[in-house]
């Protein structure tokens, strides 16, 4: 038996999977004064009367880090910056206590300015006199070279409760999304450590025999004592758990969207190839950047409670939301009205609906079947600009060889999956605006839960190999190794996948062997002079975030 | 995040596929770590910086420029049409008001391309701005554009293009000709019979520091910008003037780039030159982008950096303020000196020799331009390269042609002897037509 659990912001939604099918699906309410209530509410329900040893998997998707970060009730953080010579560094003064440290290395990971230890010792006077116990340390390209941020580690660990180092965080190039990932990182610690403990208690009380994992905005998982170093990682999981379950539910091969309707919000999201597309960089919380690896997803004002009123002889909808439907008492006409005055939904009272519409309607000298009609296809109209505007901007990324610019490959959707509560009456109204066929696979409702349950580890690796310096450095993992002259691209390849494979295992990966990608690679002959005199070698790979356990979709393991 | 003062478009096309050699300075590597720089800092994060894509330019888009010999494809390979390109986003970005700047970080680079291109000179086989200016010209209408070329080399070919064009001031400043290739650009080259003093040269010595360069900037190339008043100004970004530089001997910096940048104010930034790949290019790239989005480049600085490395002699100080001092006058006496050259002459002819030293080849012109009044004047150039077996006739019709000028020169064409030629070639730019028999 497979469980997923996703927790949102107004409801949390949970599934037990048993040999390939959905067998028990619950929704209850989110109690954000305590996260774990929900969580067991959820779980006792569906394992009523099933033997809890059964269970083979727990995914959950938790908002836990996520809301902490939104609503400020995070840790006071201690933040040591190396920035070295750049960009001035005073914005990223972002946690309680920031300290510039001098030092500095450079693009290549050579040391170019030595890290000042008297500095260190000032700091902890100043994290002391604030009361701070968890610190973030970040570099300028520690990725290339670690040395200084062990270095810090080293002489300040065991006075702290918990410290990020940058360069673990993630292999790409951008410091000042290191340094908010690593200071988010550390203000979110110690509400997630209770968070897990809580959850581990409450499994070992209902006799569960596996560990959970928690789920990530990429779509994978990773265990709930291993997001203990990256906390930072369980934020914005929710989308992903959506776009899990929508392909799970409809799977394919080809290029589609990625509709997720709420409440409020509509989420989209894009496939290629039958792969989501990742955020180029990492995913924004807030007024923060990061780096953490996230589907891309774009979340637009328009959803089923969005509020709809007449403004320049047009119906105009959202982005505010001003309470429920006008059929369930609330203030606004809504599309979910539209829905109900069309009697396509039998919930709330439809005359008061009717009534609503009827209004709206009026000085447009519109019927009540007219103008429900018109704020539906206002409303699919709104997604389907966004999706044709986001596509655009997909599909004019940058390139840097000749060989991409000349043979560009454009994402072209044949089809789009739509999940959520408002899809299946949206259907029609989205084909019309989109132009394409709309799948609403028939658990769309809680496709979000599905795509959790049916989440495997992932993780990424980056590699970077200088066979003049005669370095191999994976940061990630804080790997680094001797490497000879004639170190070659084929070997940094081989290493990498070694080294990924060895990171999915600890990070309890247990599906047989990972299907792992390379996302990018380059090597370049380093020339001085007249003579080729080293390799420049980089290389990312992944595993592809994978599905298994439903009939249909994917491989079955369940 | 931070957010930008000025909005900045960035194009960035580093060629990863791309080398003239493996060991050419024009070679992969050659971006590399001013992208781990510039990715390092973040600073596609920062509002208001956007990076446009790059796309090839069309074989139209040269045309308007260069008569390649034989044709467009036999001489632009597809890293200079991207390269080319990737200027013309960054102008299309700029002119549609997207953004207020924009910065082409692009190889390879293309100020010694001429108007007659048999092969590669100096690194160029088309001249990318000049692309990308009468590009902009025909797209967007009619403007007065000044081109600062801050190249370390004198942009022999840019000079060329618009050598009979005041509608387009071209200002260079670089290492002395003759220390340095391509070995031209003195003040005597101060632009043909109808644009005299449209062409500014300024030879700076060998060992010039970070004072001389921002001394030219202030004392010369400013207060010519406010005479001239232009609609655009574009930098020819070369970054070959860095201390570290390995085929120039100047003493410059990445903040005194970046200064320079902060002081010109220029709407387009194309990427040049610049050879100093790990120890120059990331913090010149960076210290520029910066100053063109108004942010603070104080804290841009090479790690092998001091104030020593930068200084200059006090004789190299007095012979620069000398220079300017010189040039300041000759430009504005430009219409005196004119009309002294031109007193009593119809047409002006003058013969030259251009060498291609990337492939080794001589070509040999003999230039003619009619005297006017009324127009750029019609050109037209003999030109031979017997390396290639080539010999040409190409006439030259101006954007503002006037009637006469342009008679003479459909008349040139027509009567030019075909048997004599083995290409006649007709640059009609009020048409944006190229005729080749
Ligand atoms: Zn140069
Ligand atoms: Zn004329």
């Amino acid at each position: 038996m497979l469980i997923g659990l996703d927790m949102g912001g107004t409801h949390t939604d949970a599934v037990l999977i048993s040999g390939g099918e959905v067998i028990r699906h619950v929704k209850v309410l989110t109690d954000p004064a305590d996260f774990l209530a929900s969580v067991r509410e959820a779980l006792d329900t569906l394992l009523e009367g099933r033997d809890p040893a059964t269970v083979r998997r727990i995914n959950l998707s938790t908002t836990v880090c996520t809301n902490a970060i939104v609503e400020g009730k995070t840790e006071p953080v201690g933040l040591l910056l190396e920035p070295g010579p750049g960009l001035n560094p005073s914005f990223l003064a972002c946690a309680k206590v920031n300290v510039f440290l001098q030092g500095s290395i450079d693009h290549r990971g050579r040391e170019t300015g030595s890290l000042k230890v008297g500095e260190l010792e000032a700091a902890k006077e100043q994290f002391a006199a604030a009361g701070i116990r968890c610190l973030a340390a970040v570099g300028k390209f520690s990725v290339r070279n670690p040395a200084h941020e062990l270095e810090i580690a080293k002489r300040l660990e065991g006075s702290y409760d918990f410290i990020t180092l940058g360069h673990r965080l993630s292999g790409r190039l951008a410091f000042p999304r290191r340094v908010y990932t690593a200071y988010l990182n550390s203000s979110v610690w110690r509400v997630y450590s209770r968070f897990a403990e809580a959850v581990r208690s409450y499994g070992k009380s209902r006799g569960l025999k596996i560990e959970p994992f928690i789920l990530k905005a990429d779509g994978g998982t990773l265990t709930l004592s291993g997001a203990m170093n990256t906390p930072v990682e369980t934020i914005l999981s929710g989308p992903a758990a959506s776009i899990m379950g929508a392909l799970a539910l409809a799977p394919g091969e080809d290029d589609c969207v990625i509709l997720d309707v709420g409440g409020t919000t509509t989420d989209i999201a894009f496939c290629a190839g039958g792969v989501p597309l990742f955020e180029p960089q990492g995913i924004r919380l807030g007024p923060y950047p990061t780096l953490v690896r996230s589907f891309f997803v774009h979340s637009i004002g328009l959803g089923g409670d969005s509020s709809v009123r007449i403004a320049d002889r047009r119906m105009a909808i959202g982005p505010q939301r001003q309470g429920p439907p006008v059929a369930l008492g609330g203030p606004a006409p809504t599309p979910t009205d539209a829905f109900i005055a069309l009697g396509m939904l039998p919930v709330g009272d439809r005359g008061l609906a009717v009534e609503a519409i009827e209004g709206l309607g009026r000085s447009l000298g519109l019927s009540v079947r007219a103008t429900a009609h018109s704020i539906l296809d206002e409303l699919a109209a709104g997604i389907a600009g966004a999706v044709g505007r986001l596509l655009n901007y997909l599909n004019s990324r940058p390139v840097y060889t000749i060989r991409e610019v000349l043979t560009e490959r454009k994402l072209e959707p044949r089809r789009v999956i739509a999940v959520g509560a408002p899809a299946p009456l949206l259907k029609p109204f989205l084909e019309k605006a989109l132009g394409l066929p709309v799948e609403v696979p028939s658990l769309a409702g809680v496709a979000n839960a599905v795509g959790a349950a049916l989440s495997h580890p992932t993780a990424t690796l980056a590699v970077f190999a200088d066979t003049e310096r005669g370095v191999l450095t994976a940061p990630e993992i804080g790997w680094q190794e001797r490497i000879g002259r004639s170190f070659s691209l084929d070997d940094a390849r081989q290493r990498a996948f070694a080294l990924l494979e060895r990171r999915l295992r600890e990070l309890g990966y247990t599906e047989g062997t990972p299907e792992i990608e390379v996302i990018e690679e380059q090597s370049f002959n380093m020339v001085r002079g007249f003579y080729t005199v080293g390799r420049n070698i980089r290389l990312k790979v992944q595993n592809r975030p994978s599905l298994g356990g439903l009939k249909g979709g994917g491989n079955c393991h369940a | 995040m931070l957010k930008a003062p000025h909005r900045l478009g960035l194009v960035f096309f580093p060629a990863y596929d791309w080398a003239i050699s493996p060991t050419h300075p024009e070679r992969e590597e050659r971006l590399l770590y001013t992208q781990d720089q510039v990715w390092e800092e973040g600073i596609l994060d920062i509002d208001g910086i956007t990076e446009y894509r790059p796309r090839p330019a069309g074989i139209k888009d040269v045309e308007r420029v260069h008569i390649c010999v034989p044709d467009v494809r036999s001489r632009a390979g597809d890293s200079d049409l991207i390269a080319a390109g990737g200027a013309l986003v960054a102008a299309d970005a700029v002119l549609r008001g997207e953004v207020d700047r924009a910065f082409a970080i692009v190889r390879p680079p293309g100020h010694h391309a001429q108007r007659i291109v048999y092969g590669n000179r100096g690194f160029c086989n088309i001249n990318i701005e000049a692309i990308m200016i009468e590009y902009i010209r025909r797209r967007y209408g009619p403007k007065r554009i000044a081109i600062v070329d801050t190249d370390c080399h004198h942009g022999d070919g840019t000079q060329d293009i618009y050598w009979h064009d005041k509608d387009t001031l071209y200002i260079s400043i670089h290492q002395d000709g003759r220390t340095l290739y391509p070995g031209s650009g003195f003040l005597p080259e101060f632009g043909g019979p109808n644009a005299c003093g449209y062409t500014l040269n300024l030879p700076l010595p060998p060992e010039t520091g970070e004072e001389g360069f921002l001394y030219a900037v202030e004392n010369l190339i400013l207060p010519v910008l406010e005479d001239f008043r232009p609609d655009l100004i574009i930098n020819s970004a070369g970054q070959d003037n860095h201390y570290t530089d390995p085929i120039t001997n100047m003493r410059f910096s990445a903040r005194g780039y970046a200064r320079l940048t902060e002081l010109l104010q220029p709407h387009i930034a194309v990427l040049e030159g610049g050879y100093s790949i790990e120890g120059a290019l990331p913090y010149v790239n960076l210290g520029i982008i910066l100053a063109l989005a108004g942010l603070d480049y104080s804290w841009v600085r090479e790690p092998d950096y001091s104030p020593a490395k930068v200084a200059q002699p006090r004789e190299i100080t007095d012979y620069i303020a000398r220079l300017c001092r010189e040039t300041y006058a000759a430009w504005r006496q430009r219409h005196e000196i004119r009309a002294r050259s031109v007193a009593g002459r119809k047409e002006i002819s003058r013969q030259r020799r251009v060498y291609y030293d990337t492939e080794g080849l001589l070509e040999l012109q003999k230039e003619t331009t009619l005297v006017c009044d009324d127009c750029a004047g019609l050109t037209w150039i003999d030109s031979r390269c017997a390396d290639r077996g080539e010999h040409i006739l190409a006439v030259f019709i101006p954007r503002d042609a006037c009637p006469r000028c342009r008679q003479e020169g459909e008349k040139l064409f027509r009567r030019a002897d075909r048997r004599t030629y083995t290409g006649v070639y007709l640059q009609d730019r009020p048409e944006d037509l190229l005729l080749k028999e």
